[in-house]
């Protein structure tokens, strides 16, 4: 436990440092729901305001995430292989980038509220989803980075990679965030919704826990 | 010769038997899809077969990750390769049928969509392979992969379509042509031919292996 503390204190120094990586996805995101803002105006159709927030949302994570096993050196990760264990590495990581990821998200739904309005979303439904979504689709990404970082080309391929893999999940939050215009959202059509994403999310960090190891050793 | 080959001849024997008898037999006449039903002897066994393909290299990829053996990789790619091939006879298969059916050859279907996405993530399975020049190397990291990418079809046929409201895709949800109310002279073909092509995929997969065997030099066997 201490030991992931102390990796998720060393992944935000490092982002402190060399701010431009972190400063590189906030002007992503500012400048693609800007790109949105001067192609649509002000959004009336509510659905076409969720497809627009998840797939910003989705490319933000893919670049925020895509570096995570990228920013260091072949040679110091082999230091940290020698001090940590893979499990806190990997928890540490899905940690580090849930958190970016949730960052991330509050900011564009932020942004997107200012630019072109909010839409009527039922809070029980719409929060839990979005928080499980983005937690699941951080640990999700983190692991396919870690896939990616070990081959070759990275960049093409932690997008051929991820697609898939993130789809399942960001076709559920669509939904979850369609159903949620409703004003009033049956318990169970929420319990239903949010368990899929919950039993998901639960599989992704499961595998991902169980599978790291063979990514990190040599 | 027979000891070990009769499964061969089962699967052809079988296909034929489905191939021609499909053919042959009357049909309940279904509004909408009169005689397109034939399709269901051509068009499901391929996804059945693919299933079993990709379960076949789901099992070998945590074998190999188990014991590090080349040929569990070696299985576990080429069974991925077959399930991906007999994935996309499936595609086309249905393609055709849709084309009659509904007017066009692609609609958004959860089902549709499910079975694209799947074998999109087995062919970035082939792509990773590809990246990665060192092969215990690749064998690890495509492992890992395919785990996530079985993980995915699961989710795809066990979760979304439980969620999705309708489909148009026979068999499913809001459609009146379910599997259950299938007819029995029906199953007497779609049994046989579904098991017939899963034993031929199983045989192009031996014959895959063994030509790849031979190229990377990998021993099958333990002889």
């Amino acid at each position: 436990m201490k030991e992931v503390n102390e990796l998720i204190l060393k992944d935000f120094r490092l982002e402190i440092r060399q701010r431009y990586a972190i400063n590189g996805i906030l002007l992503y995101v500012f400048s693609t729901i800007f790109v949105v803002q001067l192609c649509f105006g002000r959004i009336i159709d509510e659905k076409t305001w969720i497809a627009l927030f998840w797939i910003i949302l989705l490319f933000a994570a893919f670049n925020a995430v895509s570096k995570s096993f990228n920013q260091e050196s072949s040679s110091r990760r082999l230091y940290y292989f020698t001090l940590a264990s893979p499990l806190s590495v990997i928890i540490s990581k899905m940690v580090y980038n849930t958190l970016l990821m949730l960052i991330l998200g509050i900011l564009s739904l932020g942004l997107f509220s200012v630019f072109m309005g909010m839409p009527p979303l039922y809070p029980w439904l719409f929060i839990p989803a979005f928080l499980l979504g983005s937690a699941g689709l951080a640990s999700a990404l983190t692991m396919v980075s870690a896939i990616a970082s070990r081959s070759g080309n990275n960049a093409a391929l932690m997008a051929i990679l991820g697609f898939p893999i993130v789809l399942p999940l960001l076709l559920l939050l669509v939904k979850a965030s369609q159903t949620s215009l409703k004003e009033v959202v049956e318990a169970g059509v929420i319990l239903r919704l949010l368990s899929a994403i919950g039993l998901i999310d639960l599989v992704i960090v499961v595998l991902a826990v169980i599978l790291f190891p063979y990514l990190w050793r040599d | 010769m027979i000891k070990t080959m009769w499964w061969k001849f089962l699967g052809v024997f079988l296909v034929l038997y489905s191939i021609i008898a499909g053919l042959l037999i009357d049909v309940p006449a279904l509004p909408v899809i009169h005689q397109t039903i034939r399709n269901l002897f051509y068009h499901v066994p391929m996804w059945f077969s693919m299933f079993f393909m990709l379960g076949t290299s789901l099992v070998f990829s945590v074998r190999y990750l188990s014991g590090f053996r080349m040929k569990d990789d070696l299985i576990a790619s080429g069974a991925a390769n077959t399930g991906l091939f007999m994935g996309s006879l499936g595609l086309l298969t249905g393609m055709i049928w849709a084309r009659f059916t509904w007017g066009d050859f692609w609609t958004n279907d959860p089902q549709l969509n499910g079975a694209a996405v799947s074998m999109m993530a087995y062919l970035a399975y082939v792509v990773l392979r590809g990246s990665i020049d060192e092969s215990a190397m690749r064998a690890r990291i495509s492992a890992v992969y395919n785990i996530f990418a079985f993980m995915l079809l699961v989710i795809f046929l066990g979760v979304l379509p439980r969620l999705a409201d309708s489909s148009l895709h026979p068999g499913k949800g809001g459609n009146t042509s379910t599997m259950e109310g299938l007819d029995p002279l029906m199953r007497m073909v779609f049994y046989p031919a579904a098991i017939g092509w899963i034993l031929i995929a199983f045989w192009l997969l031996q014959l895959h292996n063994r030509r790849r065997a031979l190229v990377q030099g990998v021993k099958l066997n333990n002889q």
